[in-house]
């Protein structure tokens, strides 16, 4: 092979070789790190929330006229939204995952042990709660009216049985898990709350939240002015329902505003705004990347053809075919781009470990740094295929000229 | 000579226009994408209140259940301390602040009644922070004793409300009750909204100030984070008014160091006070925290820029290693005229100059073109992150311009340094055999 005399002539243009390589470490070091952040993101972004996101929209009604009456009105509200064609069910609700904002309490098994209470997100919903968001009852039985507790702000009583979460369930009862049902827990005030059901899953309202799968369901309304009525349509009927709904509500009575009318997909989209952004700005810097290093390959390639033209022509002269030469250039660039490459892994590792210690990211999987050493040698090797073309059809000839 | 050196920059980069325009274009993209990451990172971490962040302090005391492991003690206070050192250093301004939401009923029909996202303080408040009237004054400490109905508005809200204009002595029905503007606000963008992290640290401001006892007096709909590790006794407003939920943020001015000083007693003495009484349980460190140290204490910096800001450092540095490697195949290329320049008596001092001048020229170049590049990335910063952002803050302004093109200009230098070396110490007399 013809290892030997490239490297040799390798050792002619350090500096060449060194600019490349460099390159190629630090592009390396970039990219996979970038993509293993855009793989985090893509995870955290894909978790299910537990809901029926894709028909799912709600609006808030906050009455202001003295003569508002919020219990009677929500109810009404409430029946008239569901007799709406494409509807499948409503209710109330005091928060929604995703969303960014609810409320939590802690929860034990003992009362008024607050060293082992457990963090758990509270949804105070109403009866109709698990079918409107479309959450799958694993274990007990669903609320009845019966259970709803409807009370003003002046008053701190809770109601007396809740569902929770498969989730924290496992945390409060890991022995029983979803067989937790009929169990007692007691919240902070220490009033007993009965376990009646349990759900596969539900998302607290935040999604950064180290206990983000802990999530209890509370059937209560509070008297304060606002309601959020929560709305489950037909597949593809969520749209026009939205604007149907809206206007119906501001028609039924004037002494309330409606605001924040919005769908469960939209407010996904909001919440991770910054993730996708990031994910996207990545993309970019992941291509602009690989465009730079690629066309600094081929600059610096098609400079070190033409500088040694007459030597390429004196080769083809001794009998070197086509193939020789073009198999000398895409070796060369091997050999360059992969001391890049190893260089680049050491950096990648380095790069993985700041991260880790510094925005207590995850360590990186062992595969990325092998498969990015893989992609920047093949993105050498086609940068370099067009400028080895072009060096292996120069003529014989050259050699002969201008001596 | 300068001039002279300048042509025959232009007549070097015509001769070699795809090489010449290869280098301004790696130098353009890695300066632009620098620069859009320099200026998130310049509005997200700089210092929003240069003239007084030092002078300013927010209050953190002893809060959490020390029987909760590992708890970081909550941002704010307690409606029990929050009057208390209101009422403790009346000599300093300063100022309790929370956010509230309320309905307004605008006169007439025009209008429907709308919702409004609004921040109760004191008069304090206005000055400390500098904030810009566009009409009126903000209200003085009278009205925040006598609990007077009186409202500062956002330039948004007088637009919405008032088309606009001098809205000073109109009334407002807000909540039931009917209030006066004394007000209203010029454009004002805190970046980040150092006075209130806990509420989205790059949201807009409010929309509605009003004297903060109004929010109790009148109970208003509190909104923003309400943090307690003790469940309040009893139930209603006035339970919470004595419970340990902290959801007032608490600010005070403090021009000298005396004044820090004592103040730093005197906020200790009345840590130990309430832990006495059984409160104020959990220890911390550190109580007052001027505003950089809270920015940082609350990491108000998103990692993400952080992150953003090595990644784009690695990327500018590809871009001028792109531009040694072509910058030398440039100059090398040259070797034949340079040899001709020095046969004919050129100095080495004046080839280094004409090509300082020349890696320069491209350096420049590509810093135009990357003030372009730059302008679109942070476009689309702005269309990616939509209301994450206030509208409008984050734009190219003189700082950013010009740091964009003395950094292209230097680097491109600096990354000529060597291939200059180089282009200089061509040894003539081989250059010439081959004419």
């Amino acid at each position: 092979m013809e290892v030997g005399p490239i490297f040799r002539a390798l050792m002619r243009n350090k500096l060449g070789v060194v600019l490349i390589a460099v390159q190629i470490a630090f592009t390396m070091t970039v990219i996979v790190n970038a993509v293993f952040i855009i793989n985090e993101r893509n995870d955290t972004m894909g978790r299910p929330s537990g809901m029926d996101e894709g028909n799912t929209f709600y609006i808030t009604s906050i009455g202001f006229g003295d003569n508002f009456n919020e219990e009677v009105t929500a109810v009404e509200d409430l029946n008239m939204i569901r007799q709406m064609p494409g509807v499948l069910n409503a209710s109330l609700t005091s928060a929604l995952p995703v969303s960014g904002s609810g409320s939590s309490t802690g929860v034990s098994v003992v009362a008024g042990q607050r060293e082992s209470s457990v963090p758990t997100a509270v949804y105070d919903v109403n009866e109709r709660a698990l079918s409107t968001m479309g959450l799958e009852l694993v274990a007990g039985v669903d609320f009845t009216a019966s259970d709803v507790l409807v009370r003003t702000r002046d008053n701190n009583s809770s109601p007396d049985n809740i569902i929770i979460s498969a989730a924290l369930a496992a945390v409060l009862f890991p022995e029983l898990g979803i067989q937790a049902v009929g169990q007692t827990i007691y919240n902070a005030n220490e009033q007993p709350l009965r376990i009646i059901g349990i759900v596969q899953q539900l998302q607290a309202p935040w999604p950064t939240s180290p206990f983000v799968e802990q999530a209890m369901l509370s059937p209560l309304h509070v008297i304060d002015g606002t309601s959020t009525y929560l709305v489950r349509t037909e597949p593809g009927q969520r749209d026009r329902l939205m604007v149907e709904v809206e206007e119906l509500l501001a028609a039924r009575n004037g002494e309330r505003i409606l605001r924040g009318l919005r769908s469960m997909e939209d407010t996904r989209e909001e919440s991770y705004r910054v993730d996708s952004a990031m994910s996207k700005i990545l993309y970019v810097i992941i291509a602009t990347l690989v465009f730079i290093t690629a066309m600094g390959i081929v600059g610096l390639a098609v400079f070190s053809i033409n500088r040694r033209k007459k030597q390429i022509g004196t080769r083809r002269a001794l009998g070197a075919t086509q193939g020789d030469i073009l198999r000398y250039f895409l070796l060369e660039n091997l050999m360059i781009t992969g001391c890049g490459v190893l260089v680049g892994a050491v950096l990648t590792l380095a790069f993985n470990m700041f991260l880790v210690q510094s925005f207590d990211m995850p360590r990186i999987d062992w595969y990325y740094a092998p498969v990015g050493m893989l992609l920047l040698m093949l993105v050498g090797q086609l940068a370099v295929i067009g400028p080895s073309q072009g060096a292996a059809r120069i003529t014989p000839a050259l050699a002969t000229r201008s001596v | 000579m300068f001039m002279y050196y300048l042509r025959l920059s232009l007549l070097s980069y015509r001769r070699n226009p795809v090489l010449s325009s290869l280098m301004v274009l790696a130098v353009a993209i890695g300066i632009g994408a620098y620069m859009v990451i320099f200026t998130l990172n310049y509005y997200m971490g700089g210092d929003p209140i240069p003239a007084k962040s030092d002078k300013l302090f927010h209050v953190q005391l002893d809060y959490g259940d020390p029987a909760v492991p590992n708890s970081t003690p909550p941002p704010q206070l307690t409606y029990i301390d929050a009057t208390a050192l209101l009422n403790l250093t009346p000599q300093h301004p300063r100022t309790a602040t929370s956010k509230f939401s309320a309905i307004i009923e605008p006169e007439g029909n025009e209008i429907r009644p709308f919702s409004v996202d609004g921040r109760g303080n004191f008069s304090d408040f206005f000055t400390m922070f500098d904030v810009p009237f566009k009409y009126g004054n903000g209200w003085d400490r009278s009205d925040d004793e006598n609990n007077r109905q009186v409202m500062v508005l956002s330039q948004e809200m007088n637009e919405r409300l008032f088309g606009g204009n001098n809205s000073v002595g109109e009334t407002i029905l807000m909540h039931g009750y009917n209030f006066t503007v004394v007000g209203v606000l010029d454009r004002w963008v805190p970046i980040p909204k150092y006075y209130d992290l806990n509420n989205g640290a790059f949201n807009s401001i409010e929309e509605a100030y009003i004297p903060w006892n109004l929010i109790v007096g009148m109970e208003l709909r509190r909104s923003g984070s309400t943090n307690c590790w003790k469940a309040p006794e009893g139930s209603g407003l006035q339970a919470l008014l004595n419970a340990e939920c902290a959801w007032i943020q608490y600010w005070v001015q403090l021009d000298s160091t005396a004044d820090q000083s004592a103040y730093r007693d005197l906020i200790d003495n009345y840590a130990a006070q309430q832990k006495q009484l059984g409160r104020l349980l959990f220890p911390i460190e550190k109580r007052l925290f001027d505003v950089n140290e809270w920015l940082q204490e609350q990491e108000a910096q998103p990692d993400e820029t952080r992150i953003l800001s090595a990644l784009a450092a690695m990327l500018l540095a590809v871009c001028l290693l792109n531009t040694v490697g072509l910058l030398l195949s440039k100059f090398l290329g040259k070797s034949a005229e340079i040899g001709v320049r020095q046969a004919l008596g050129a100095h080495k001092g004046s080839l280094f100059i004409q090509h300082v001048i020349e890696a320069g020229f491209i350096g420049a170049v590509g810093g135009i073109l990357g003030l372009g590049v730059a302008s679109l990335g942070l476009q689309g910063m702005h269309v990616l992150l939509g209301d994450f952002l206030a509208s409008g803050w984050l734009r190219l302004d003189i700082t950013v311009v010009s740091v964009t093109i003395v950094l292209a200009i230097v680097s491109t230098i600096i990354a000529g340094l060597y291939p200059i070396w180089r282009a200089c110490n061509i040894n003539p007399a081989i250059h010439l055999k081959l004419q």
